[in-house]
């Protein structure tokens, strides 16, 4: 008999961190999926890089940490980081670019601030942005969707072009991103803004052939994807409805009300929605639970405030999409919000 | 809502619910199928003085006497401590420092008594007709029948019953909403007029009006045998409230059952309530129509490691080890844990010599696949999994951090004190945090610091009382001496005035001499 104390429950359900982790990259399956449909091989790469940079780099902080590394790795919160960020940048991006991502989101933003559970930021936006900032051409370098692209790049292809630059034929991105009318295209949030700002009303911005029949050809369904594997991890109770909601929400009512007033001078509701990182955003992103407000209120709050800054950035910002911005400054507002949205624990409340 | 209409809801039965909760495997059917089985006599026992929450009653026995089944082994004396019986007849062979069950295997005074099989009764007397009877002398028995909370806290029933202030209901709660326990629903299925015969006297000694009993929709024998017997009892309802753990906690029962909140360090009383366990009600009655004290409780023998699962009668005092071989049990493996409680509240056992207690109402010895041991703990990911299923509405991860950072202030300003150590949250914990072991560590740690703190002001009560004593006897002594030298003087005058010789003049007179002969002596040296 074992007369060692232990402590109370000695029941407990078994549903571990890794199990959390495994539904939350499981969930990420259709969305990738469509990446790689519409954008091609190179997000397998990406991935691939991701990954292994964000275990190399996890077990060299762990061991400078003298912690176990095996520990670290079993909780697959790295591996979540990692494919949040190779998922979030061009396809066809050179492959320094992952790896210094990567390493930063898993170095500085997670273990300087002392490993997983500790980070104010959350590591793969950070790693984003430090990309976007400091790498702006090549972070905003999207190929164009393999379906209207005059270039059909195989797996082998794609490897090519991330780690040489060109592909075996000797195209380089430049070349790849063109469209048959020989100009380079931007996605579609990219290149709404620029007509918007080139004073073209919307209609017209809208006959561009990136914008397939709602929000962007490809960019549409990677969204829808994305919707797919949230609702799974709603369904699932891995994540609550109150980030996903808040964050929609926030983007949604004031986008359609600028719509209502302004139809041909502001971007619609629907392309706000399915464009750009909006649910990989909502539902995968600003979900992280580490960086979130703690009380179920205090998430909905965040959520709103999320969405609403992705509308400010997209509408009168410097970039043409803001999620990464807007789940950064959330997460700096998460110790005001949890200090304000503390519940009323039960016996304070008043008395009938 | 008006006050009037709350109560037509209350009594029409509406069934509130309470925020989070959780949903573990039951496991009752282990131990529920069998009806509660008597534990032979064993041949010794040892009773802790000290079983319920306050002060011990004053041992009112010797060592080498012969006590008989029932008869007290202390009394309430000055302390107004609840006494504890003997539960068998037999010798009293040892008073003095036993381990007892306590999570943490401390020891406190036991007094053991070696059985001689005959289990003779002492004499008692029950009580007919209660209604008959002052309520002071009424409760005064329940007192000294030992009778305590059996539902887990302990506390001392008359003591609860004392307080005279409006009550709109008695609750009797048959609920057990911890898992694998089924003590109170096989009370409740075979003893089920004993039980309301108890909370009617409840009832008469609260001077409340109404009662509701209630009972978890997962016992349906206990619910049928308790309808049928409340048909005697019209004063009483039924409440059947949903399967969720905790809903049994004395607060969320309040909730479920009124829609009513105690107040925080309040009272369920100050929102006119009351609320007793069946078990409790079982040992009134007994104690009052039988003159029984409480010396035997229905006890959960369950778990995977154990061949006869199921409820026992167990006298107090008795070892965990005796009731262990009854239910079939053999060590099998080390790793074998031995619970006292259910798997949500219960604590393991140091070893089983300790005694079953009146709080005592499982013992659980989990197979290996059954209830895992603890994995080690994993940092948070602050996935609020926590907050979702605490019914106190507390964030228990934000208390986490800030009992790891022994932030105390922080803790009292998140309400540390309203946890009712349900153990929800760290049930639900993906990262296993032994999350109710930080909170109950930094409450000890807060009342230390009162203690202290307490101790502190009194030490320095205590000397400032010290030097003001002294300040002021130095003030009598020196006043004494004042009035001492007044009454000298007054003395003195007086003699004078008596004619008698003035002491002072003398000294006068010695010193006019001594002038006059200094005078003389320079005079002198002058010519």
């Amino acid at each position: 008999m074992t007369f060692k104390l232990a402590a109370s429950p000695h029941s407990h359900q078994r549903r571990t961190t890794q199990q959390v982790m495994r539904w939350v990259y499981m969930a990420l399956i259709p969305g990738i999926l469509t990446l790689i449909y519409f954008f091609g091989w190179g997000v397998v790469w990406q991935l691939g890089l991701a990954i292994l940079t964000a275990w190399a780099a996890e077990a060299g902080c762990m061991l400078l940490r003298n912690r176990p590394v095996r520990f670290a790795w079993r909780d697959h919160t790295a591996l979540v980081t990692a494919i949040l960020l190779a998922i979030s940048i061009p396809g066809l991006a050179p492959w320094w670019i992952i790896v210094i991502g990567t390493a930063f989101a898993i170095i500085v933003v997670k273990h300087v601030y002392g490993g997983v559970g500790q980070n104010i930021f959350n590591p793969a936006m950070a790693g984003y942005v430090v990309l976007l900032i400091s790498f702006p051409v090549q972070m905003t370098s999207w190929p164009l969707p393999q379906q209207i692209s005059q270039f059909d790049l195989g797996f082998l292809d794609a490897a090519s072009v991330i780690f040489t630059g060109f592909t075996p034929a000797g195209y380089n991105l430049e070349q790849l991103r063109m469209g048959a009318d020989g100009l380079t295209m931007a996605t579609p949030l990219d290149s709404l803004r620029t007509a918007l700002n080139h004073q073209l009303t919307m209609s017209e911005a809208l006959q561009r052939p990136i914008f397939g029949d709602y929000a962007g050809l490809g960019w549409q369904w990677v969204n829808l994807a994305f919707l797919l594997g949230g609702l799974v991890l709603l369904k699932q109770r891995i994540i609550s409805w109150h980030i996903p909601g808040g964050f929609l929400l926030g983007l949604l009512v004031p986008a359609a009300v600028v719509w209502m007033f302004a139809p041909e001078q502001s971007v619609s509701p629907v392309m706000h929605m399915l464009s750009g990182a909006t649910m990989l955003g909502a539902f995968f992103i600003a979900t992280d639970p580490v960086t979130a407000a703690t009380s179920n209120r205090g998430r909905l709050y965040f959520g709103l405030l999320i969405g609403f800054l992705v509308f400010v950035i997209r509408t009168w910002g410097g970039y043409p999409d803001g999620v990464a911005f807007a789940v950064l400054l959330a997460n700096m507002a998460v110790p005001i919000i949890d200090k304000y949205t503390q519940p009323v624990t039960y016996g304070h409340g008043e008395h009938p | 809502m008006s006050s009037n209409a709350h109560l037509k809801d209350i009594e029409a039965g509406h069934i509130w619910s309470f925020p989070g909760g959780i949903h573990p495997p039951e496991r009752k059917e282990l131990s529920n199928q069998t009806a509660i089985a008597t534990m032979p006599l064993a041949d010794h026992y040892v009773v802790p003085v000290k079983q319920h929450s306050g002060a011990a009653g004053e041992i009112c026995v010797a060592v080498g006497e012969r006590v008989l089944k029932g008869q007290p082994l202390t009394h309430s004396g000055v302390s107004m401590g609840l006494p504890v019986h003997a539960p068998t007849s037999g010798t009293i062979t040892a008073i003095g420092p036993g381990r007892i069950a306590h999570p943490s295997g401390m020891a406190d005074v036991v007094i053991r008594i070696a059985a001689d099989g005959k289990d003779e009764a002492f004499a008692q007397q029950g009580i007919s007709d209660y209604t008959e009877v002052a309520r002071a002398e009424l409760l005064e028995r329940v007192r000294a029948a030992g009778i305590a909370g059996l539902g887990g806290a302990g506390f001392p029933t008359a003591q609860k019953l004392a307080l005279q202030r409006p009550i709109d209901y008695l609750i009797i709660n048959g609920v057990e909403c911890e898992p694998y326990i089924s003590a109170d629903d096989r009370l409740m299925r075979e003893h089920a007029q004993t039980i309301l015969d108890g909370a009617q006297i409840l009832l008469h000694l609260a001077h409340a009006q109404k009662g509701l009993v209630a009972i978890e929709d997962n016992k349906p024998e206990a619910i049928a045998a308790m309808r049928e017997a409340l048909a005697d009892y019209p004063q009483f309802s039924l409440r059947v409230v949903p399967t969720k753990y905790p809903s049994g906690g004395e607060k969320q029962l309040i909730q479920l059952l009124t829609g009513r909140q105690v107040p925080s360090r309040g009272l369920p009383i100050d929102i006119g309530l009351l609320m007793q366990n069946v078990g409790t009600a079982y040992a009134i009655s007994q104690a009052v129509r039988q003159g029984q004290p409480l010396i035997q409780r229905v006890v959960t023998v369950t778990g995977e490691a154990v061949r006869r699962p199921g409820n026992y009668w167990v006298r107090i005092g008795s070892t965990v080890a005796e009731v262990l071989r009854e239910a079939g049990f053999e060590r099998e493996s080390p790793e074998q844990r031995v619970i006292m409680g259910g798997p949500m509240m219960g604590f393991t056992l140091p070893d089983t010599d300790v005694p079953v207690v009146k709080i005592t109402n499982c013992l659980l010895l989990p197979g290996m696949k059954e209830l895992a041991p603890a994995q080690q703990e994993m940092p948070c990911i602050r996935c609020g999994a926590c907050s979702d299923v605490c019914p106190a509405v507390l964030l228990p991860q934000q208390l986490q951090w800030l009992a790891k950072a022994k932030d105390y202030e922080g803790l009292e300003q998140q309400n540390l004190f309203d946890c009712i150590e349900c153990g929800a949250c760290a049930y639900v914990c993906p990262s296993e945090i032994p999350l109710v072991h930080y909170y109950r560590k930094a409450k000890a740690e807060i009342r230390n610091i009162a203690r202290e703190k307490a101790k502190a002001e009194n030490a320095r009560e205590r000397f400032e009382a010290r030097q003001q004593r002294l300040e002021r006897e130095k003030e009598e002594r020196l006043e004494r001496h004042r009035k001492a030298a007044e009454a000298r003087k007054k003395a003195q005058a007086e003699q004078v005035k008596a004619g008698g010789e003035n002491p002072q003049d003398a000294v006068q007179a010695a010193i006019a001499r001594a002038k006059a002969r200094k005078a003389a002596q320079q005079k002198k040296n002058e010519d």
